[in-house]
């Protein structure tokens, strides 16, 4: 991974992560998105979907509920894709790998939008009187400053992410000793069983829940059989 | 009550500037304001049209009663934004607009956190695995997922700035609709279908490996997820599988 290809990678997970809650909340940090853009970008849209498909499993398991902490997607599937699009050389790791390069990232996200928080918090403590007074310049220069810092936070978050992570993702890909199968089985497993668990957490109250994913199910199953 | 009807409708310019700070609402959020300065924000281009104008001290003043703490779901305060802006071109008493925004916190927030964070974006999630595990390219993927989350993300924030402005601070009625009040269910059942379905289909495809490789991924994926619901308040999913794919790399490389 060159130089350019982080900066690019980076601008892009500033974008996404920006997306997380600040501007536009539209949904383009989420994984499937994300990684599929980021993989696109290496060259290797495919990889990035796979990848982005993974992570999208863990994901909804956790939601953006108000002030609670939780995982940073954005800049964390420009690292899931990039890493997994670059790695496909490599027989077997790539997917164990990069998918825990991203969930480290989106974990490390998640802490770095509290201190944004506390950071904005600071600022319109240091500016309440103006607020206070009805100065349109301090309320707009507020959600400004505010969009700025989440922005560089991103880029920040994932050009660090990216230098850091990339050289440990290759020096573990050569003495990988588990074979390939069983690594991908390894991931998709976990990360299944975290996405079925976070359905049933959210939909259990729903009348005739078992049921309607049971029917689901044998019809997925079905479906995968017959294809 | 329903708002005055003397007041004119917000030009169309005014509205399209509201609408497009309701995208940058939580730009300035933070653990003591909350959303509150977001408010200010979006609200701020229709306190324009108050008599005296952007240097006028009904304006200063509602701009600073507007930026004070405020709470809801993002997408949802769209709604407070409209009526908000009402309620000020209006000429309510202050101390009315200010228990008003207080009342507003509760609902909007449990309303869109049960309606969208919780049903509406996990229904546009398996959606998009679904059609992931049917073999759609990664654009057809992508833009499942986008279109059908931003059909009902947009349409909320459109809605609820009209419905907003067209009751102002009777705005309450509309969150009664049940379309609103009743979709979570129903989407939640749809969703539940589309969970069970999407799972087979995802790991089919992301393993891409034998039917016994295949089905015995699902039933670890089944028995890990009874752990994870034994472990519920416990542990979060997401954080227990860091542990165990940081462990499965570990043996991997060090073997």
């Amino acid at each position: 991974m060159n130089g350019v290809d982080i900066v690019i990678l980076a601008l892009l997970g500033g974008v996404l992560g920006l997306d997380t809650v600040s501007f536009p909340q539209a949904m383009l940090s989420r994984p499937i998105v994300g990684a599929t853009i980021a993989g696109a970008f290496m060259g290797d849209a495919m990889a990035g979907l796979l990848i982005g498909a993974t992570l999208e499993l863990f994901a909804v398991d956790t939601l953006p509920f108000g002030a609670s902490r939780y995982p940073e997607w954005g800049s964390a599937s420009v690292i899931g894709g990039a890493f997994f699009a670059k790695a496909m050389t490599f027989e077997a790791g790539p997917l164990a790998t990069s998918v825990l390069a991203a969930l480290t990232v989106a974990w490390v996200g998640g802490w770095s939008m509290v201190q944004v928080r506390k950071l904005n918090a600071w600022w319109a403590r240091g500016r309440h009187d103006a607020v206070a007074s009805g100065s349109r310049q301090t309320v707009i220069g507020l959600q400004v400053a505010g969009l700025v810092a989440d922005l560089f936070r991103g880029i920040i978050l994932t050009a660090v992410g990216l230098a850091a992570l990339h050289p440990l993702q290759l020096a573990a890909l050569q003495s990988w000793g588990s074979d390939a199968p069983f690594s991908r089985a390894m991931v998709v497993g976990a990360a299944g069983a975290v996405s079925l668990g976070a359905a049933y957490k959210l939909f259990h109250a729903v009348p005739g829940f078992r049921w309607e994913f049971l029917i689901g199910l044998a019809g997925g199953v079905g479906l995968v059989v017959l294809t | 009550m329903t708002a005055r009807p003397t007041t004119p409708p917000l030009p169309l310019p005014t509205r399209i500037s509201i609408f497009f700070r309701l995208l940058a609402v939580q730009s300035a959020w933070n653990y003591e304001t909350l959303v509150g300065n977001g408010i200010g924000f979006c609200v701020e281009p229709a306190l324009r049209r108050l008599p005296g104008g952007l240097h006028g001290d009904k304006y200063r003043a509602a701009l600073a009663r507007e930026s004070q703490y405020f709470n809801a779901h993002p997408y949802l305060t769209s709604v407070a934004v409209g009526a908000l802006a009402r309620a000020e071109l209006d000429g309510e008493a202050p101390e009315r607009i200010e228990r008003f925004r207080t009342a507003l916190c509760g609902p909007l927030g449990a309303l869109g956190d049960r309606l969208v964070w919780a049903t509406f974006l996990p229904l546009c999630s398996f959606t998009a695995l679904v059609a992931f595990g049917l073999d759609a390219s990664p654009l057809v993927t992508v833009l499942t997922f986008l279109l059908l989350y931003n059909a009902g993300h947009l349409s909320l924030r459109v809605w609820g700035l009209a419905a907003g402005w067209r009751k102002g601070l009777a705005v309450a009625q509309s969150l009664g609709h049940p379309l609103l009040q009743q979709s979570s269910p129903q989407l939640g059942k749809v969703a539940a279908v589309l969970a069970g379905l999407a799972l087979p289909l995802a790991i089919d495809r992301i393993i891409g490996s034998s039917d016994l490789v295949l089905f015995g991924t699902l039933a670890g994926a089944i028995a890990g997820a009874v752990i994870l619901t034994v472990l519920q308040g416990r542990a979060e999913g997401w954080k227990v599988s860091v542990g165990v794919l940081t462990a499965f790399v570990l043996y991997s490389v060090l073997r």
